[in-house]
C-alpha cells in the first residue's frame, strides 16, 4: 500500500505517437469518396454491431450527401444517417457537383476530446484508437463539445458518452471493422499505418488524400481520397 | 524555527498522509499505467460482443453460394452486406436464420438512380423500371449481371 500511495503522479500523457516497433499496429482509416455510393450499409452495420440506439440522432458512422449547386450554394443531407438510402431532391440541371461523404471518428492522435475529458475517461490506446471508459465517464459532455467532427453522443439509458471504437473488439481479434466488412464498393479501408505493405499505406501512396479540418491540428488518422473543399 | 511553525508541522504531515491514503483508495486499479486513463478499460473494450462474422466464415458452410457470388459482378460484396450480421446464425444455425431482403426498396439503396452515385454502379429509376415486379423475379442477387430465364 505504501508503494501505491507514493506512486509518482503519473505524467498526463494526452498525445500518443506511432510505435517505433514496426510490428506494433498503429490504426488508421481511409475513405474513397469516389467509390462511395451512399447505400448506408456501413451506418446500418455499425448500429447492429455496436448496439447503437436506433433513433436517427445516434451515429458512430453516417453518410452525408453533398450537393454543390450551380449558384455555388451547398446542400448537405443525411436522412437517418443514410441508412434508408438517399434521394436527390435538387433538380439535376441545377447540380454542379454531387457526392457522398461517409463520416466517423477520426481517431486523432492529438485528440481534442481526450484533452477535454476532466476525469481521464477517454484516451488514446498505444495502437492509436480513441476509446471511452464507460465505467469512468461522468457524462459531462465536454468531449461532445470538443470533437470538431461531431462524432460523439450521449447514450440515453446510461448517460455516458459513446463513440466509434474502430470496432476494437474486432480488430484486436484480427477481424476488420463492421463498416469495412459490409461496404459493397470497398470505399472504406481499415489499415495499419505502421505496416509499409498494408492496404492503407498502399491507398495513401496511390491517392492524394486529405484529412478533415487540418487547420485544427488534431492529428486525424481518417484519410479521404477526392475530398472536396466544401466538405466540413 | 519559530514555535508556531513547529506546532503546524504535524498537522501538515497528517494532511499529506491523509491525502495519500485517500488517493490510494480513490484512484482505480491500473489508472495511469500508460497515461491518464484506466489501463484495464482497453481490455473491457476488447470484450464487447461481435455480431458480424466476416465473409470467410460464411464460405465455410455455404461454399456454393460463395463461389456463385464470386463469379459475377457482385463479387466484391460481403454476404453480410445484404443478409445482415451472421455470427448468431453460425452459433445456432438451426434456430437463427438470416434475412433474405427481397423488397425493391432494399435493392434501391444501391441501385436507384441518384446523380451523386458513381456511374460505375448500375442504376435504374424505381418508379419506371418494371414497377409491378420484384427485382429478384428477373435478377439473381448472387449473379446480378445475368437475367433469369
Amino acid at each position: 500500500m505504501a508503494v501505491g500511495m507514493l506512486n509518482p503522479f503519473n505524467a498526463v500523457i494526452f498525445a500518443t505517437e506511432k510505435p517505433k516497433d514496426p510490428t506494433k499496429p498503429w490504426w488508421g482509416y481511409g475513405i474513397d469518396i469516389e467509390k462511395c455510393i451512399g447505400c448506408g450499409r456501413c451506418a446500418n452495420a455499425c448500429k447492429l454491431e455496436n448496439n447503437v440506439p436506433k433513433e436517427p440522432f445516434y451515429f458512430r458512422t453516417w453518410v452525408e450527401q453533398y450537393t454543390i449547386k450551380n449558384d455555388g450554394t451547398v446542400k448537405v443531407e443525411s436522412p437517418n444517417g443514410g441508412i434508408d438510402g438517399f434521394t436527390q431532391t435538387v433538380p439535376e440541371d441545377e447540380i454542379f457537383k454531387s457526392f457522398f461523404v461517409p463520416k466517423m471518428c477520426n481517431h486523432c492522435y492529438k485528440s481534442p476530446c481526450v484533452q477535454a475529458c476532466p476525469v481521464g475517461a477517454t484516451y488514446e490506446t498505444p495502437d492509436g484508437v480513441v476509446l471511452v471508459d464507460e465505467t469512468y465517464c461522468i457524462g459531462c459532455r465536454y468531449c461532445v463539445q470538443a470533437c470538431p467532427y461531431g462524432c460523439r453522443y450521449i447514450l440515453p439509458e446510461k448517460n455516458v458518452v459513446d463513440k466509434c471504437t474502430l470496432c476494437y473488439h474486432r480488430i484486436s481479434k484480427g477481424q476488420t471493422t463492421a463498416c469495412v466488412e459490409v461496404c459493397p464498393t470497398q470505399a472504406r479501408i481499415l489499415g495499419n499505418l505502421n505496416d509499409k505493405n498494408g492496404p492503407l499505406v498502399k491507398f495513401l501512396k496511390e491517392h492524394n488524400c486529405l484529412v478533415l479540418k487540418p487547420n485544427l491540428n488534431t492529428g486525424s488518422k481518417l484519410y479521404y481520397n477526392a475530398l472536396n473543399g466544401e466538405v466540413r | 524555527m519559530p514555535p508556531q511553525l513547529k506546532t503546524l508541522i504535524p498537522l501538515f504531515v497528517a494532511f499529506i498522509i491523509l491525502f495519500l491514503v485517500a488517493r490510494y483508495f480513490l484512484v482505480p486499479v491500473s489508472f495511469g499505467e500508460l497515461g491518464h486513463y484506466r489501463f484495464n478499460s482497453i481490455a473491457d473494450n476488447k470484450e464487447r460482443v461481435m455480431h458480424y462474422a466476416g465473409k470467410e466464415a460464411c464460405a465455410d458452410c455455404h461454399d456454393d453460394k460463395a463461389q456463385e457470388i464470386k463469379s459475377d459482378c457482385h463479387a466484391g460484396l460481403s454476404c453480410e452486406t445484404c443478409h445482415g450480421p451472421g455470427l448468431a446464425h453460425i452459433n445456432n444455425p438451426d434456430s437463427v436464420k438470416l434475412v433474405k431482403p427481397a423488397q425493391r426498396s432494399f435493392c434501391g439503396t444501391c441501385h436507384s438512380y441518384n446523380p451523386s452515385r458513381s456511374k460505375v454502379i448500375q442504376q435504374i429509376d424505381l418508379k419506371e423500371h418494371n414497377v409491378d415486379k420484384n427485382c429478384i423475379e428477373c435478377h439473381n442477387p448472387h449473379k446480378p449481371c445475368q437475367i433469369k430465364e
